[in-house]
């Protein structure tokens, strides 16, 4: 017999895989779903002692109900989606900008700025285009602080677009405190109400049409953005390595603050849509969280637009329909974010049965 | 006029304020020293604080028929059920960015998102669910055990309102600190954690247990962040959950982290500092309620000031760790 073999051996060990087929790879996401869904059922059976399958039809009941609902799902889906896209070339490009609230917030004060200071005292188209241009340049100057930073300085960017969300709500908090109507309400109501100065066309009878095609055109368009121009590519060589895009000649500090302008305009955009578009009004929450939403849609599509539109359906239904659950069984609201939370937990760990695979080792006779 | 008794007080109500940023921000800080940028600190300061009032919430409950409360139980009970609570959230972390190697900054996003929410929800149903017949939740009876001051706080003037005035969970705060400050400054451990967070490769190389450093260190600052949470509803807030009550105070914990250039000892001063920010407004006779929004965007544009400045000197000792927010995969180099 020969020595004894001292050397540990671990029962398996994890390897990168190589790509899997997309439909494997979706049927390994569909499973984590379920999984989460079943989860959360068991939590809401536990709280209220309803059946699981009522439960879920009352979920698909909230997002798809009336048509009412079925415009508010296609309302909230075009907004996140619009943000998503906002912050996906920074993300390509490994620029973590989670400053996607604050840069919508800015986007829509400045729309409503333009509402409330220019309302009937200019023609309403020019009012629309001021609004439009305002609400771009807005989001895209919050946006671009902190790449100007990274840039010059290398300027830790998560950390710094987090700290201009919160610099963006008290901006927003300290004009609606100047704006409020009526005074000592702590809120702005409807901005012209009376002659709707300023507010965003509606096409036909549906109020939220013009919102989902202008997202629709801008999903399209950074689709194309992305796979085919000279930017998308820089942008995606920068995302892999920096120093083979200096090599390559790519001027990075450019590419870094053009992506973050952009990344802020079509924020300040959702802005324009939220203010001028749907709420007619701004508070500190006209954003929702979607700034931060809008980052984990966008990692679930692996920074591709057309699979966003999926990820933010999946996203936004599973927020109504968990909004439902708590208005039937009379929960309270925040029982949405618990489901969600879970969910993402599910999905997130997923990621990596899709990525990696496990070897379990076989042990071999040592003679 | 400023008088003496309104900066006393103001020092005494920063120090307040102070108090549960600074238990989030060591613990945030222990938790980057690993290389883990965990944003769902605001989440955990939640589900940390609501754990707490779930535990002594049914304490209350077990003494209605006419129990006498036991200030060891009242404290204890609470307690360990927030470190409970932050300690699965921080598993929760671990198991995802670690184990399973998800992105941090998403996963850190769900984790806020899941425990406000948990947070929430249960403060508001946690009367309904229990078939209690109370109206809300008040804990005062406990609430009372964790705001016994220091003896001759009363009778010492400037001095005992300034230093001795608190619940022993201030001091406790300040104990964690110097101790973490010590920990990763002066210990082999400490040296090791850091190791980690600047190059987890090299680590790996020196025969550091890189998953185990990770674990630990994201698991002990969840607790020491979810003790922040419990702080805030058993000691500042008397025992009341109010829902959105703790505000953005987590976020500002992730900003001292970066005021306080990963040092615990520094957040210490940092905290105050902070917390006099936050509330300084109240102190400032004839503010419009405009001007006082903006006023309480003074820590945040702060903290922005020493990001750009610490990276602007880079300076090698005041960088955030190295490889702070990425994976770590042996086979990947």
């Amino acid at each position: 017999m020969s020595k004894k073999q001292k050397t540990h051996e671990p029962l398996f060990h994890i390897a990168k895989r190589d790509s899997l087929p997309w439909y494997y790879s979706w049927a390994i996401r569909i499973i984590a779903i379920i999984l989460a869904l079943m989860v959360s059922a068991l939590l809401t059976l536990f709280l209220t002692d309803e059946n699981p399958i009522s439960i879920f039809s009352t979920m698909i009941d909230g997002a798809f109900g009336s048509s009412r609902r079925i415009w508010n799902l296609l309302q909230n889906i075009a907004i996140l989606l619009c943000v998503s896209l906002a912050l996906t070339p920074a993300f390509k490009m490994r620029f973590w900008n989670i400053g996607g609230e604050g840069q919508v917030l800015i986007g829509g004060l400045a729309t409503a700025a333009c509402m409330i200071c220019l309302g009937g005292k200019i023609p309403n188209t020019l009012l629309i285009l001021l609004m439009i241009i305002s609400s771009i340049a807005a989001g895209a100057i919050w946006a671009v602080i902190p790449a100007i930073f990274k840039a010059k300085y290398n300027t830790n960017e998560t950390l710094f677009t987090l700290m201009m969300n919160y610099v963006g709500i008290q901006l927003v908090s300290y004009f609606v405190n100047i704006w409020e109507v009526p005074k000592g309400s702590g809120t702005i109501g409807i901005i012209n109400q009376t002659n709707q100065e300023g507010w965003l066309p509606v096409i036909g009878e549906y109020d939220y049409l013009l919102n989902v095609i202008v997202v629709l055109v801008i999903t399209v368009l950074m689709y194309l953005y992305l796979k085919y121009s000279k930017h998308g590519y820089e942008i995606s060589v920068v995302g892999e390595s920096e120093n083979t895009a200096k090599y390559i000649g790519i001027n990075v500090k450019k590419v870094i603050i053009r992506t973050m302008l952009l990344s802020g305009a079509v924020c300040g955009i959702a802005g324009l849509l939220l203010v001028g578009g749907t709420n007619h009004t701004i508070t500190t929450t006209t954003a929702n969280n979607r700034g931060f939403t809008a980052i984990m849609v966008s990692w679930l599509a692996k920074f591709n637009p057309i699979y966003m539109i999926f990820t933010t359906f999946l996203l936004v239904f599973l927020e109504r329909g968990a909004n439902e659950i708590s208005t039937v069984f009379r929960l309270n609201q925040s029982f949405s974010d618990i489901i969600t939370g879970i969910i993402l937990f599910f999905i997130i760990g997923s990621e990596f049965f899709i990525n990696y695979q496990i070897k379990f080792h076989t042990r071999k006779e040592v003679k | 006029m400023v008088t003496s008794t309104a900066i006393i007080t103001l020092i005494q109500r920063a120090i307040l304020q102070g108090i549960p940023i600074l238990y989030g921000s060591t613990g945030e800080i222990l938790t980057e020293k690993s290389g883990n940028l965990n944003l769902g600190i605001p989440g955990i300061m939640y589900v940390g604080g609501i754990s707490g009032v779930i535990g002594a919430f049914l304490y209350e409950e077990s003494l209605r028929d006419g129990g006498t409360v036991n200030a060891f139980l009242a404290v204890f009970i609470p307690m360990i059920c927030t470190i409970i609570g932050s300690l699965l959230m921080g598993l929760i972390y671990c198991f995802l960015t670690v184990t399973l190697r998800a992105n941090q900054n998403v996963t850190g996003l769900a984790m806020t998102t899941f425990g406000v929410g948990f947070g929430n929800f249960f403060g508001a149903s946690l009367v309904s669910l229990t078939d209690s017949d109370i109206p809300s939740v008040a804990l005062t009876k406990t609430s009372a055990y964790f705001r016994v001051t220091l003896p001759f706080a009363e009778t010492t003037g400037w001095f005992g309102k300034v230093f001795l005035s608190y619940g022993f969970m201030t001091y406790l705060a300040i104990i964690i600190a110097v101790l973490c400050a010590i920990f990763l400054k002066r210990t082999k451990g400490g040296l090791h954690l850091r190791a980690v967070g600047e190059n987890p490769a090299t680590a790996d190389a020196a025969g550091i247990n890189v998953e185990r450093s990770k674990y630990l260190a994201t698991c002990i600052g969840s607790i020491i962040a979810g003790l922040g949470g419990l702080f805030y509803v058993m000691d500042y807030a008397n025992g009341v959950w109010s829902n959105e009550g703790f505000g953005d105070r987590g976020w500002l914990a992730i900003a001292l982290v970066i005021f306080a250039i990963w040092k615990p000892d520094f957040a210490i001063f940092g905290s105050i500092l902070f917390g006099g920010l936050y509330i300084v407004y109240l102190f400032i006779p004839g503010l419009a309620l405009s001007t006082q929004e903006l006023f309480k965007m003074l820590p945040y544009i702060v903290t922005i000031i020493v990001l750009i400045i610490v990276s602007a000197r880079n300076k090698r000792e005041n960088q955030p760790p190295g490889y702070l927010g990425l994976p770590y995969f042996r086979e990947e180099r």
